[in-house]
């Protein structure tokens, strides 16, 4: 019997910066439709791990396949096109573009039609772009200047945007980051939906305990770039040495890290 | 708001000046070009000279009776903008010829747009030899003595010196490349035995001195050819001067002795160089005093070279047009051809072989006065005696 | 061997010049991200007040005496300009400012002729230095080692002055982050005026301590500026250190180069430039760009397509344009050709620069390839017109195709000045090959064959083929690619982020700038009958600059206005006055304080107020200045 290779597969995923270990030998995996949190305190390696999974960065060693496909130190543009869609911890959308240009373009990409220069691109795929936005609640903001949106549409902008291209795996760095409480809810539980759904693998970093303990299904924790616990959200609570981690988060690991380019 | 009056103005008088034309009818009109905003401190002498003869030749009476009005434009230096220029004379202002320009390419740009639009182009100033020569052409005539003529009065001094050493230093463009490649090729001709050392090409207008000075010295030539002028000029003989470049060796120089290149050396002008140029204040002719007087009557100010050729450009343009009787460009080449009329160097002809005009140039040597440099042992030579044979020139002009 | 060590001092005697004026530049740059065109302006009045001062006051005191009080007095313009022009377009798109500064220096090469007269001025050589020094049976200009001297000097006392002082830490926090500043509470008004007044002041010392070794005259300031600009972007800009080490370098370069190629100076600092900037994207000591944030509340109206009322009007416009030749002369007609020509060029560049976010300081190189290529084919091959107008723009295509690889890896300023090297490197080939080119005396006799000879049938044929490109690149930027293209300005990282790649999309892009301005090239040829190697010079590429910003580099139909206007009013004031510098200076200042987003953002936004104002229903009111579009 042949087992299905799992979504996301990382092995010995190492990196580091000047003689410092920013990650060092992180294994996990992600199964289709799971919601997997990347947690840990600051200077922890999150966003290095994070940045070698989306292509941003290169690993020293360590593997990532993704469907068995192996993607380590592939650009970020050929990631995406394996059927990866990723969100950033500070916005990054085309500011002078409409909401809705904005989720075109994307499709655009998807459709392999960027380089054509003859047809038109307020029409490309208008019926999708807009089932999107509806998807995410932005529907009715499809023509506003993408300049003009509030900091929480501007991240579900980026979540319509992330799903422009089908995908089966979900990077989101800090999704809620810089949101109000009422908006990180409302914005995970429209991804938590989604990703169920579709069957969409999700992993995403996150601060906010409450957000990623009511919304993973498995929470990772990383530690001084070292793996240091994995399981079910009550198991990560009750875990003693992430309670040691994050009870002395403010003592320890901000002074030690203030060098480390880490996060 | 205001700006976007301004704007409609101009546009509009843009079409109207497209659409006026001349209203006097009696009037002969001479269109002129050159590059003022540019080069104002060539151009500002020329204008003076010229004004000077439309003065003159409207107070004798016109051209057969007619009044001389000379339309005059900016070309900024750049070919492109002196044919709009011509385009706008020619066109709209109804001009019975072009005259004028200063950069060889301008010159050129004219000549060509003269040949296909068929009008008669009196080149004031412009020296590349392409203009009667290798790109002549039926249409064009050209005033000052061209490079060629230039390089062959400075070769017959240079060719008596001892020098066997020689180095040249000239602006890294066509005229300073033509003037080094005939100086050479005539040198050569005359004196088999002499060496080309080294040669300078500074950028026209950019030249880095101090290195050049001393890449020449370097080289231990015995003479130097110089080209440069302008800024460029002033810069290189500081150095030299400073560095002691110029001790001890003969220096031949293109045009440093017309008022415009050795004025600004004042004290520092350095003594014993050959050079070509216009030494207004020791030329004792008729025809020169009658043009001193009036000239530094009207303006108060000593002639520049321009200002002969300013002169003489709008005086020839007066007597071709007087013989011609006619602006029919045809009549009016017809009537050039052979012409030959007085200038304050004497009496000139515009030759039939090439178009060219026999109007000569002064050859002597710089030298210091009350700390102002000059020039001394000056004699003039004509056009017509450093021009190469007729059969030369047929090869050199294409037929038309 | 000797030699060798009086030419190594030689060039290290240029390098300072150059390093002082350099300096002013990357200080200014790095702050207040001005590319500060009338830089070489400022030397050039430095000089100038140099020599009139130092001619009055005699003496050694009264000689250095004027050196410092010409440098102050200019310091002093420099701050009157800051605060009256500059302070209030720090807001509008970037490179606006470079607009004002351009402007400012054609004013100001105007001004100095009518104050100081047009002849070239001899200064007065310094007391004290006027002699040589004997070395080894060389001589070494004295001035020239008090200058070697000054060059380390003027480098420590800057280096102190940004270590030691309050101000230099916050001149430097200013360059690493323009928004950390503003976020400190700093004064930014008053850091940005002392800031622009230094870079003067050192601007306007390094013209005046020309003054005995260089003539006075009122084109310095073209000598130097580009030259200027390249050793700021080799050094890195905001760096001076760099601004030094590359000032040594190239004037060592070229001080050495003249030996085995005397012909290299031409060239060579670009050259240099080329090289450097493909191996070291951000110049020997400078740092990779943060990101550009955008300034909040700049946010741009996002582009739509024409509605189809708008597409009538504009439609009708061309109609009308096209109408022309039933009662303009033959001038205008010529005058008309001309500015469509220059509409094709500049709209060429509005893609580009626009569309892409791609700023090219060099795109006047494609307008000449293609007005070469159809010389080449013209005269040499001998082809008939249509022929040469088909084929003489992949001249263009094919150079914008290899120079468009290596700039578009690079982006804002730094793309700029590759560009401009490029730029800077066809146009010596083509100065210098004179056995294929010419030279400068350029190609002649390109004129049109008979079918489009008279000025009616050219203005026609030139009027339908702005008409086309300006249509086929208006339908790109609504085009997929189009969005493509504006994707990768808005933002890189998210466009790697949806898989486009981004030097791919704008090397397109610049590939179809480059062919188009090369189809205007092509044009122009035939319109002058000649072409020369201006026709891809610096001031072209400004010109055509100086076109997009004017209409609005934030709208669609921006470039078409601005050329219109820009040329318009250029060949009038040539045609009118030997004055025109100062008039078209003086205009584009005006249009720069009045009208901060060009000519039509300023028109689009009186649009969008009086729509936002006036009663739905009554759309009819706004049509004329939507046709504009």
């Amino acid at each position: 019997m042949s087992v299905a290779p799992p979504l996301l597969a990382v092995e010995g995923l190492t990196k580091s910066y000047g003689g410092i270990h920013a990650v060092r030998g992180v294994s996990f995996s992600l199964r289709a439709g799971e919601i997997l949190a990347l947690i840990g305190p600051n200077g922890a390696g999150k966003s290095t791990c994070f940045d070698m999974l989306n292509g941003q960065n290169k690993p020293d060693s360590g593997h990532v396949r993704l469907l068995g496909e192996e993607t380590t130190g592939k650009k970020p543009r050929e990631i995406w096109r394996l059927g990866v869609g990723r969100t950033f911890q500070i916005t990054a959308t085309f500011a002078t573009m409409t909401v809705r240009e904005n989720v075109q373009v994307a499709l655009i990409s998807h459709g392999k039609q960027l380089f054509n220069l003859w047809g038109s691109a307020p029409k490309f795929d208008r019926g999708e772009a807009g089932r999107l936005l509806e998807l995410v609640g932005m529907g009715g903001y499809a023509d506003r200047p993408c300049g003009e949106l509030a900091y929480g549409d501007l991240k579900r902008l980026e979540l319509a945007v992330a799903l422009a291209n089908e995908p089966k795996l979900l990077l989101m760095d800090e999704p809620t980051a810089g949101m109000a409480p009422r908006e990180r809810v409302d914005l995970m539980r429209l991804t938590a939906q989604i990703a169920r759904e579709k069957s969409i693998g999700v992993l995403f970093t996150e601060h906010d305990m409450d957000v990623v303990f009511e919304h993973a299904d498995r929470i990772i924790v990383l530690n001084r770039g070292t793996l240091i616990a994995e399981g079910s959200p009550a198991e990560v609570r009750s875990n003693p040495q992430v309670q040691a981690v994050y009870l002395g988060e403010g003592l320890l690991y901000d002074a030690e890290h203030r060098e480390g380019a880490s996060t | 708001m205001r700006a976007r009056t301004i704007f409609v103005g101009a546009a509009f008088a843009l079409l109207a000046g497209g659409m006026a034309h001349s209203a006097m009818a009696q009037d002969i009109k001479i269109g002129e070009i050159n590059s003022y905003s540019l080069l104002p401190a060539f151009t500002e002498p020329y204008r003076k000279g010229w004004q000077l003869a439309v003065e003159e030749i409207n107070a004798a009476g016109g051209i057969n009776g007619k009044k001389l009005v000379v339309v005059s434009k900016d070309d900024g230096g750049k070919p492109a903008d002196a044919q709009t220029a011509a385009n706008e004379l020619v066109s709209s202002e109804g001009v019975a010829m072009l005259t004028g320009t200063f950069l060889s390419n301008i010159g050129l740009a004219v000549s060509d747009f003269a040949n296909q639009k068929k009008v008669f182009f009196l080149a004031a100033e412009p020296l590349t030899d392409a203009v009667t020569w290798s790109k002549g052409n039926k249409y064009t005539f050209r005033l000052r003595p061209s490079n060629y003529m230039q390089a062959a009065m400075l070769v017959e001094a240079a060719s008596k010196l001892p020098a066997k050493r020689w180095a040249t230093i000239a602006p890294n463009y066509e005229y300073g490349q033509s003037a080094v490649a005939v100086f050479k090729k005539l040198m050569s001709e005359k004196r088999p035995d002499i060496q080309w050392v080294d040669e300078q090409w500074p950028p026209q207008g950019k030249i880095d001195a101090g290195p050049v000075v001393q890449a020449v010295a370097a080289a231990n030539p015995e003479a130097i050819l110089n080209v440069t002028f302008g800024a460029d000029l002033v810069k290189l003989v500081r150095e030299g001067n400073t560095r002691g470049l110029f001790k001890g060796r003969e220096v031949v120089s293109f045009l440093t002795g017309e008022p415009e290149y050795l004025d600004p050396l004042k004290d520092e002008t350095p003594e014993g160089w050959i050079v070509t140029g216009y030494p207004w204040y020791s030329i004792k002719t008729p025809e020169h005093d009658a043009f001193l007087k009036a000239y530094q009557a009207k303006y108060n100010d000593y002639p520049r070279l321009g200002s002969i050729v300013g002169y003489q450009t709008i005086k020839s343009a007066a007597a071709i047009l007087a013989k011609a009787g006619s602006t029919d460009p045809e009549k009016l080449i017809a009537a050039a051809e052979g012409l030959s009329m007085p200038s304050p160097f004497g009496e000139i002809t515009f030759r039939k072989i090439d178009h060219q005009s026999t109007l000569g140039a002064y050859v002597g040597k710089t030298a210091l006065k009350d700390g102002k440099g000059v020039m001394v042992d000056s004699s003039y030579k004509k056009g017509a005696d450093y021009l190469p044979s007729d059969a030369e020139v047929e090869k050199l002009r294409p037929k038309d | 061997m000797a030699f060798y060590v009086v030419q190594l001092l030689t060039g290290l005697a240029s390098a300072a010049s150059l390093f002082l004026v350099a300096s002013g530049l990357s200080i200014i740059f790095g702050v207040t991200r001005i590319v500060n065109f009338a830089h070489g302006a400022f030397y050039m009045i430095g000089a100038y007040i140099a020599f009139t001062l130092s001619e009055r006051f005699s003496g050694a005191f009264g000689f250095w005496g004027s050196i410092v009080a010409a440098a102050l007095a200019v310091a002093l313009i420099g701050v009157i300009v800051e605060m009256v022009l500059l302070r209030r377009i720090y807001h509008a798109p970037e490179l606006f400012q470079l607009l004002a500064t351009f402007g400012l220096t054609l004013m100001v090469e105007d001004l100095v002729v009518l104050i100081w007269g047009p002849d070239d001025l001899v200064g007065r050589r310094a007391p004290g230095f006027k002699g040589a020094i004997d070395f080894f049976g060389q001589n070494i200009p004295s001035y020239d080692l008090f200058l070697i001297v000054l060059g380390p000097v003027v480098l420590g006392i800057l280096w102190l002055l940004f270590q030691r002082t309050r101000w230099g830490v916050l001149v430097r926090a200013a360059t690493q982050d323009r928004d950390m500043v503003a976020a400190l509470g700093v004064n930014q008004k008053w850091l940005f005026t002392s800031v622009f007044a230094v870079g003067v002041f050192l601007a306007a010392l390094g013209g005046a301590l020309q003054i005995p070794r260089d003539a006075v005259h009122h084109a310095m300031d073209l000598r130097i500026i580009v030259e200027v600009f390249v050793v700021v972007v080799i050094g890195g800009l905001g760096s001076i250190v760099g601004a030094f080490v590359a000032a040594v370098l190239v004037s060592e370069l070229n001080a050495f180069g003249i030996l085995i190629f005397p012909k290299i100076s031409i060239i060579l600092v670009f050259l240099v430039m080329a090289v450097v900037l493909i191996v070291r994207p951000w110049g020997l000591f400078g740092k990779p760009e943060a990101p550009a944030r955008r300034t909040p509340g700049l946010t741009v109206n996002p582009w739509r397509p024409l509605t189809s009322n708008e597409r009538l009007a504009a439609l009708a416009t061309l109609v009308i344009a096209a109408t022309l030749p039933l009662f303009a002369g033959n001038y205008a007609l010529t005058v008309g050709s001309e500015i469509a020509i220059f509409v094709i060029f500049a709209v060429s560049l509005h893609f580009l620069m626009s569309v892409g976010g791609l700023a090219s300081f060099g795109h006047a190189a494609y307008f000449g390839l293609g007005a070469y290529g159809v010389a080449f084919l013209a005269k040499m091959a001998g082809l008939p017109m249509i022929v040469c107008l088909l084929l003489g723009p992949l001249l263009g295509c094919m150079g914008a195709a290899v120079f468009g690889f290596f700039a578009v890896q690079l982006s804002g300023v730094y793309f700029a000045m590759l560009t401009l090297a490029f730029a800077q490197i066809v146009w010596s080939i083509a100065f210098q090959w004179v056995s294929v080119t010419g030279g400068d005396n350029g190609i002649l006799g390109v004129w049109p064959e008979k079918w489009a000879a008279s000025p009616s049938h050219f203005y026609w044929l030139a009027l339908g083929v702005a008409a086309l490109v300006t249509i086929a690149l208006r339908a790109m930027v609504f085009s997929p690619f189009g969005y493509a293209l504006r994707a990768t300005r808005d933002s890189l990282l998210r466009s790697e982020a949806i898989g486009i790649n981004a030097k791919r999309i704008q090397w397109t892009a610049f590939v179809i700038a480059g062919t188009t301005a090369g189809i205007g090239g092509a044009l122009f040829a035939y319109l002058k009958g000649s072409v020369f190697p201006d026709n891809l010079g610096i001031s072209l590429s400004v010109d055509a600059l100086v076109m997009v910003l004017l209409g609005g580099v934030e709208t669609v139909s921006g470039a078409v206005i601005g050329a219109i206007v820009y040329k318009a009013l250029n060949i009038w004031l040539v045609s009118q006055t030997d004055l025109s510098k100062l008039v078209l200076g003086g205009f584009i200042v005006l249009i720069v304080v009045v009208f901060p987003k060009g000519i039509v953002g300023m028109l689009e936004m009186l649009a969008q107020r009086r729509r936002k104002t006036s009663p739905p229903g009554s759309p009819l009111l706004a049509k004329p200045i939507e046709s504009a579009e």
